[in-house]
């Protein structure tokens, strides 16, 4: 096993560290405690965490400090202000933030409140996916306790701050993961993404200022209060600080969810974290955030893990949920599978996106059916450039689009050899892939 | 109709989180799908439009935007079955099989006994112990076919 600093999971891994007690042994509200007593004040936590170099943890890697300084001066805006944190984790591939609300979610809240203080926000929603039950209970319940200890509501620790910090359950669509689809929600409409501008910080919630942020990258804030921006960036790459959960998926023999600094190698993450590809096969490829991060075959395995790294081979860092699969995967079958996800979840209310994603699901379902002809594959690359990119009100449709330009550009030979032969050379001669499932249906 | 006293209560405790009223529909939409009958009814959703003052249509199609609102009523039991990449990298197709056959049930349907509706869905969140199912809410993971019939088997 790797021997890396570690600190985003050293609390979770405690017995019991889900309950105030053993959470507050452990450190938990020691930052929050540090800037009230200290008189720190939100322009000092929105500094330090500048100066770490933090980026936002949900896929775009946005510098966390500078999204706070967006939100306008209070004495000169008095409006409401809010903090929505982002726990819709609904990427494909991407399983981390439900960990640290299930095994440290004091220590998630407390990411909330210093968050929510940097702001200046008198409420937090902290938006978690409906089916994601066991977290939320989770956080609930840690919730009731910290507000009982006087660690949330009015006067917390008898300050003056006050801050409320509510849940709110989101009901299964992708999309509210993008955060103006995910204020719709919070309103109770239907999780249609807003056009940028207005950006949230002058028009969020309710037409009023507010922010945005994943589970993580708030659950990092107490850590650089306590610790400083200089240690915070001892680990990790210049423009890639601090430790990161990495989510790893499919083909490992030991996937799973691992504190790493950025700047690993995906070569270190596959085979020393998870122990290899299963049954001592052979790389064929990998997407190395989630679903929407185009995939890269074997050859780019010593590309360290990190954003720049990783946009230099074409594709994205994301959520760093990384999917590995093995020789024996067919990625047309596979990028169907992905199609598929992202037509269910286009909202509909730009045409690119909604017939776009009809469209490549069909025609990766017809090459994956030995349907498909030559033509076919250049139609994947041309209907993907009129989806991204920058098209749409949202980058769903780029989402949809960016792993299909990559699949295509890597394993062009796969998609003719599915067309060659009238079949996918994956299955055994005059078999077809059962069609089990359709789509549509609840839950 | 109108909504139990219980939930008009629940309602009115949320609608202190908010700003605005209609922020609280969709946790009120789930409260509603727990307590009457695993589904949003037409009835439900003419209730929840009174309660907000909404239209029903406007309830309608907050509802049916999102996939874990039911417009039809589910089984007993539901066991919704993810389909995604992972999962299909990990065998979420033969789970998916055994569990229409130990269920007795279609993939998007309900057994003839009314005891199992079986779904797909797309990521649960659960990718790193791939494959998964969902079971009436609670998830059960690092599946294979025959582990999955054995928990389908212990379901009263």
């Amino acid at each position: 096993m790797s021997q890396h600093p570690t600190y985003l999971l050293d609390r979770a891994k405690i017995e019991g560290a889900h309950t105030l007690a053993v959470a507050q042994k452990h450190g938990a509200y020691e930052a929050l405690r540090k800037i009230l007593k200290e008189g720190i004040t939100y322009a000092q936590v929105i500094q330090v965490v500048k100066d770490s170099g933090l980026r936002g943890r949900g896929g775009a890697g946005f510098p966390t400090g500078m999204k706070w300084s967006f939100m306008p001066d209070p004495a000169k805006d008095p409006r409401p202000r809010y903090l929505a944190v982002n726990a819709d984790e609904s990427e494909p591939g991407t399983c981390k933030d439900r960990v640290l609300m299930e095994q440290d979610p004091h220590g998630f809240i407390e990411g909330c409140l210093v968050a929510a203080y940097a702001i200046r926000a008198q409420a937090v929603y902290i938006y978690v996916r409906g089916e994601y039950r066991h977290p939320y209970n989770r956080v609930f319940q840690a919730l009731a306790e910290a507000r009982k200890a006087g660690l949330v509501g009015k006067r917390i620790l008898g300050s003056d701050f006050d801050c409320e910090v509510w849940m709110h359950k989101g009901a299964g669509a992708y999309i509210c993961g993008e955060e103006t689809g995910l204020m719709e929600s919070l309103e109770g409409k239907r999780g249609h993404p807003r056009p940028k501008p207005p950006f949230p910080a002058m028009f969020g919630l309710w037409g009023q200022p507010t922010t945005v942020n994943n589970v993580e990258t708030v659950f990092n804030a107490p850590f650089i209060v306590n610790r400083g921006a200089a240690w915070f960036q001892s680990m990790g790459t210049k423009t890639s600080t601090g430790n990161l959960l990495v989510g790893v998926s499919g083909h490992v023999n030991r996937p799973g969810v691992y504190e790493l600094p950025f700047g690993v190698s995906c070569r270190e993450i596959v085979e020393d974290v998870c122990g290899g590809v299963w049954k001592g096969k052979r790389l064929k490829g990998f997407f190395p955030g989630g679903s929407s991060t185009g995939v890269l075959p074997a050859s780019f395995l010593d590309t360290k893990l990190e954003h720049d790294a990783i946009k230099a081979t074409g594709s994205m860092l994301g959520t760093a949920a990384m999917i590995v699969m093995d020789e024996d995967t067919c990625m047309v079958r596979a990028h169907e599978i992905i199609a598929r996800f992202y037509e269910h979840e286009s909202c509909g209310q730009c045409s690119q996106c909604r017939e776009g994603t009809q469209w490549l699901h069909q025609i990766f379902r017809r090459i994956e059916n030995g349907e498909g002809r030559h033509e076919d594959i250049d139609m994947l690359v041309t209907l993907s450039q009129g989806m991204a990119p920058g098209k749409t009100i949202c980058a769903l449709s780029d989402a949809a689009a960016i792993p299909t330009l990559a699949v295509v550009k890597h394993f062009r030979s796969e998609f003719q050899e599915h067309v060659e032969k009238g079949a996918c050379p994956h299955l055994p001669a005059g078999t077809r892939r059962p069609v089990l499932a359709g789509h549509g249906a609840a839950h | 109709m109108a909504l139990p006293q219980n939930l008009v209560a629940e309602f009115n405790e949320l609608l202190t989180h908010y700003p605005h009223k209609q922020a609280a529909l969709i946790p009120a939409l789930h409260r509603c799908q727990e307590e009457l009958g695993g589904w949003i009814s037409p009835q439900t959703m003419e209730d929840c439009a009174a309660f907000f003052g909404l239209e029903p249509v406007e309830v309608y199609g907050v509802a049916s935007f999102y996939p874990m609102f039911r417009m039809r009523p589910p089984g007993k039991h539901v066991v919704s079955v993810c389909h995604n990449i992972s999962c299909a990298l990990r065998g979420s197709d033969e789970l998916l099989a055994k569990v229409c056959e130990v269920t007795g049930a279609p993939v998007h349907g309900t057994s003839a006994d009314g005891r199992f509706s079986v779904n797909t869905v797309e990521c649960q969140g659960a990718c790193a112990n791939a494959p998964m199912f969902d079971l009436d809410g609670v998830y059960h993971e690092d599946l294979t076919p025959e582990k999955a019939a054995r928990i389908l088997g212990e379901v009263k």
